[in-house]
């Protein structure tokens, strides 16, 4: 697979801080794929993120986002195309009084014309399932549907990568879902790279690839299957390990004989169902 | 009680009025405000009142509404019909009374203009989504840019502060709550007292609106906004024959209001 | 003594116009002195309202709220003071500081309480002590701290005023897993040591499975369910009716039982999942 975003020995220091946020960060993002960040606040996974679009520059090292280098003035319109942003806060980021009139900010931006627009904002806003919302005023719309009205922004610009900063941390459960749910179709049916930090463990569950970053280091890299096994890593870096995967270490140490690490409820329920009949029938 | 200013809110529709171009809209609420200075006389405010009257069934705005919008303004009307009520001199109601009937007609008058005039505005803001009256008043300074005016920058920061004075408002209201639940008394004490017991609302309010800043301005650069320049919008805004109908209309109604000036009707 | 009673507790918003909405109705519940009880339901589901008349903040459009057997909204002075003895922490409440310093801010809701010097002083360090708020942090700005101390810090500068009924609304909003442990830790100490009734509302069925012992269910304005994390969870097929979480491993027993694996109604923690499989496994080997 071809790498999209790539992460060389990349350094950076806050003006205002004498720690290091990023220590290092040698990283690249395949195209296509779902990439989950997990790690507490304050350890980096945010500046990480901003890493992405050139909000932020490395001090040392670069980014590289589809070969073009962020630290590049001159080119930086075009990386933020490519990569689009969606924050923490549903409020702070919807700029416009009327919900088709914010998803159409950006490629106002970009100059595409008018005809174009009017396309783009309409196909982005079905594909988050908000177009019934169009004349809306964002303030009058729960956190969740802000948030979708947020990615349907970002969408309208036709990035390539979507990069999504704790996009539910602030969101009730319902609002989780929603958001979840849009950004996996996203990444599985429209086949854009999503680069998803957050602190829930149960959002990660689906993802291709799983960092794990801590003190602005990368302390795990891997499948979440694997990670969400390392019950001693994930307490280490002060995470919860998901029931599934909690459950299924202490039956393993009871004797029981798992294959595998299913992390959703559903596969963990069958696998464990039929350990179960199986041990029956053969007594 | 702080959500219920409707002040300078859009009433979505889709009404002649609502179809306007912003333009037009713009010029006409100028015109508006003109020929309403225009009115000396009873025929005059009727001539006024009948064509606002006739606005607001285009626009199918509820009077309701209106009132709504008007109470916030109260005060000052009460304040003008009374001051207008004592202190103008002519024939007493009753003799022996300050009450003139001078004073009362032009109270009556007073009122109406000042109504009238907040029902004029309000038609336009109420008929006309934010954007598109930013967008309509950039255009009609764009020649203004010649000038070095920084239109855009000026248009974009007041669609920012439209799109911001609803969350400001939940929020100020939310912060409220909170120090009141800290035992903050914001309703009894001298007037120094009630001005420092602003301070716990205001300092978060601050904070808060400064944070805001700061993240809008990162997720707009995220969103590759870069200035006005090379912008496009995706709502373009044409004049229609009924933008040219409508301004006619507008020109009929102002010679109408000079010509009752003059004759002082 | 603190016992709170609801007694057909009605709010409308906006009342006689266009905007008019019920938020809650008909409300009557009784909260004895010192329990801990969590309340769930969806945003909008009527939570914050109720909440918010517990302290007066809010007065109810019908219906009345006793503290000790007395109206709070008796009279204006009533109203004030029940302020001191309920106390009500915000969601996000670290957006309400606004003091210069840490020391003075958590001496806010003290100060307007018209204590002494003293009596504030040892109430500031109290509360402080009890959230984990170090002293060496006292004349810092609170503004230049990390989200998690701003946090524990707002939520000292109610438990200060040493409350006998102390409100919560989702305190974890927003905190990674260390901090929600700790702010919680932080809590149930002061209930603890001072015997206060605590209320939280939260979204995390596996914190409220963790601590409650009573689940109060709010739904469309109303209470669809009340009982112990027992009784609640028991039904968890209701809960997830209703569109609401349950706890992980209630969810994981649910899936199990489709599955035709006999497990008891009241499994909702993971050590009891794992107890009732394990039994399961037995029943199965002899």
């Amino acid at each position: 697979m071809e790498p999209v975003i790539v992460f060389d020995n990349v350094h950076y220091t806050y003006p205002a801080d004498e720690k290091e946020s990023l220590c290092g960060v040698s990283l690249s993002i395949e195209k296509g794929s779902f990439v989950a960040v997990l790690g507490h606040n304050g350890s980096g996974k945010s500046t990480f993120a901003k890493h992405m679009n050139g909000i932020l520059v490395p001090d040392e090292g670069r980014v590289l986002v589809e070969g073009l280098d962020t630290s590049d003035e001159e080119h930086i319109i075009d990386v933020r195309r490519r990569v689009g942003m969606v924050f923490q806060n549903p409020d702070n980021q919807l700029v416009a009084n009327v919900v088709e009139d914010d998803v159409a900010f950006a490629p106002e931006n970009l100059g595409v014309e008018p005809k174009e627009i009017r396309e783009r904002v309409d196909a982005a806003l079905r594909q988050v399932g908000m177009y019934d919302y169009r004349m809306h005023a964002p303030h009058l719309l729960s956190g969740g549907q802000k948030q979708r009205v947020a990615i349907a922004g970002v969408i309208a610009m036709q990035p390539d990568i979507i990069v999504l900063d704790e996009p539910t941390a602030m969101l009730d459960p319902q609002g989780r879902r929603e958001v979840v749910d849009t950004v996996f179709s996203l990444c599985r049916e429209k086949g854009m790279t999503v680069v998803y930090i957050t602190h829930h463990m149960d959002e990660c569950i689906d993802a291709d690839r799983l960092i794990v970053m801590s003190n602005g280091c990368v302390m795990a890299d891997g499948k979440p299957a694997d990670i969400f096994a390392n019950a001693e890593l994930l307490r280490r870096e002060g995470l919860e390990q998901p029931e599934t995967a909690r459950l299924l270490q202490d039956l393993r140490a009871s004797g029981m004989r798992l294959e595998g690490e299913p992390l959703s409820v559903e596969d963990c329920a069958e696998l464990i169902a039929q350990v179960l009949q199986s041990e029956r029938s053969r007594s | 009680m702080l959500k219920d200013i409707t002040l300078g809110q859009y009433f979505p529709g889709n009404t002649v009025a609502h179809k306007l171009d912003p333009r037009t809209k713009i010029i006409l609420v100028i015109v508006y405000i003109v020929a309403l200075f225009q009115a000396n006389g009873w025929i005059g405010y009727a001539v006024v009142t009948a064509v606002t009257a006739a606005c607001m069934a285009l626009s199918k705005i509820k009077p309701s509404n209106m009132f709504k919008g008007i109470r916030p303004m109260l005060v000052i009307i009460v304040l003008t019909a009374a001051l207008n009520i004592f202190y103008t001199q002519g024939t007493p109601v009753r003799p022996g009374w300050i009450i003139t009937w001078e004073g009362i007609a032009r109270a009556v008058q007073m009122v109406l203009r000042i109504v009238l005039l907040i029902s004029g505005t309000f038609l336009l803001t109420y008929t006309t989504s934010p954007i598109a009256l930013t967008d309509g008043l950039e255009l009609l300074m764009n020649p203004l840019k010649k000038l070095k005016v920084p239109v855009h920058e000026m248009t974009i920061m007041m669609s920012m502060a439209l799109r911001f004075i609803p969350t400001l408002i939940s929020e100020t209201d939310k912060i409220m709550s909170a120090q009141k639940a800290r035992g903050a008394d914001f309703e009894t004490g001298s007037l120094v007292q009630r001005a420092k017991a602003l301070l716990p609302i205001l300092v978060p309010l601050f904070v808060s609106a400064f944070k805001r800043a700061d993240e809008l301005a990162v997720a707009m650069e995220s969103r590759c906004y870069h200035g006005g320049e090379g912008r496009t919008r995706m709502k373009q805004l044409r004049m229609q024959t009924r933008d040219y109908i409508a301004l006619a209309l507008g020109a009929v109604f102002l010679a109408v209001m000079f010509v009752l000036k003059r004759y002082a009707l | 003594m603190a016992e709170i009673i609801t007694d057909k507790l009605c709010h409308v918003y906006s009342k006689d116009t266009p905007f008019e909405k019920t938020a809650i109705r008909d409300i009557s519940l009784t909260i004895p002195q010192g329990q801990l009880a969590a309340l769930i339901g969806h945003t909008g589901s009527g939570k914050s309202t109720f909440i918010q008349h517990l302290n007066a903040l809010l007065q109810p459009t019908t219906g009345r709220v006793l503290l000790d057997g007395e109206d709070i909204n008796r009279d204006k002075y009533a109203r004030r003071d029940v302020k001191w003895k309920v106390g009500l922490v915000f969601q996000y409440p670290e957006y309400q500081l606004f003091e210069e310093t840490v020391y003075r801010d958590i001496a806010f809701g003290p100060s307007n309480m018209k204590l002494s010097k003293d009596e504030i002083d040892e109430r500031v360090r109290e509360a402080a002590a009890f959230t984990g708020v170090d002293e060496a942090l006292f004349e810092r700005s609170p503004l230049e701290l990390s989200g998690g101390q701003k946090r524990r810090i707002a939520i000292a500068g109610v438990i200060a005023m040493r409350p006998e009924v102390l409100i919560l609304d989702e305190p974890t909003a927003g905190l990674d897993p260390a901090g929600r442990t700790q702010i919680l830790d932080n809590i149930f100490r002061y209930r603890e040591k001072s015997g206060a009734t605590v209320l939280i509302v939260s979204h995390s069925m596996d914190d409220v499975a963790r601590f409650a012992e009573r689940i109060i269910v709010f739904d469309d304005g109303g209470i669809a369910m009340d009982g112990t994390p027992d009784e609640v969870f028991s039904r968890s097929q209701k809960l997830v009716e209703i569109g609401l979480n349950v706890p992980k491993a209630a969810e994981l027993a649910l899936a199990l039982r489709r599955r035709n694996i006999p497990l008891p109604e009241s499994v909702f923690t993971h050590e009891q999942l794992l107890d009732a499989l394990l039994k399961a496994r037995e029943g199965k080997a002899c």
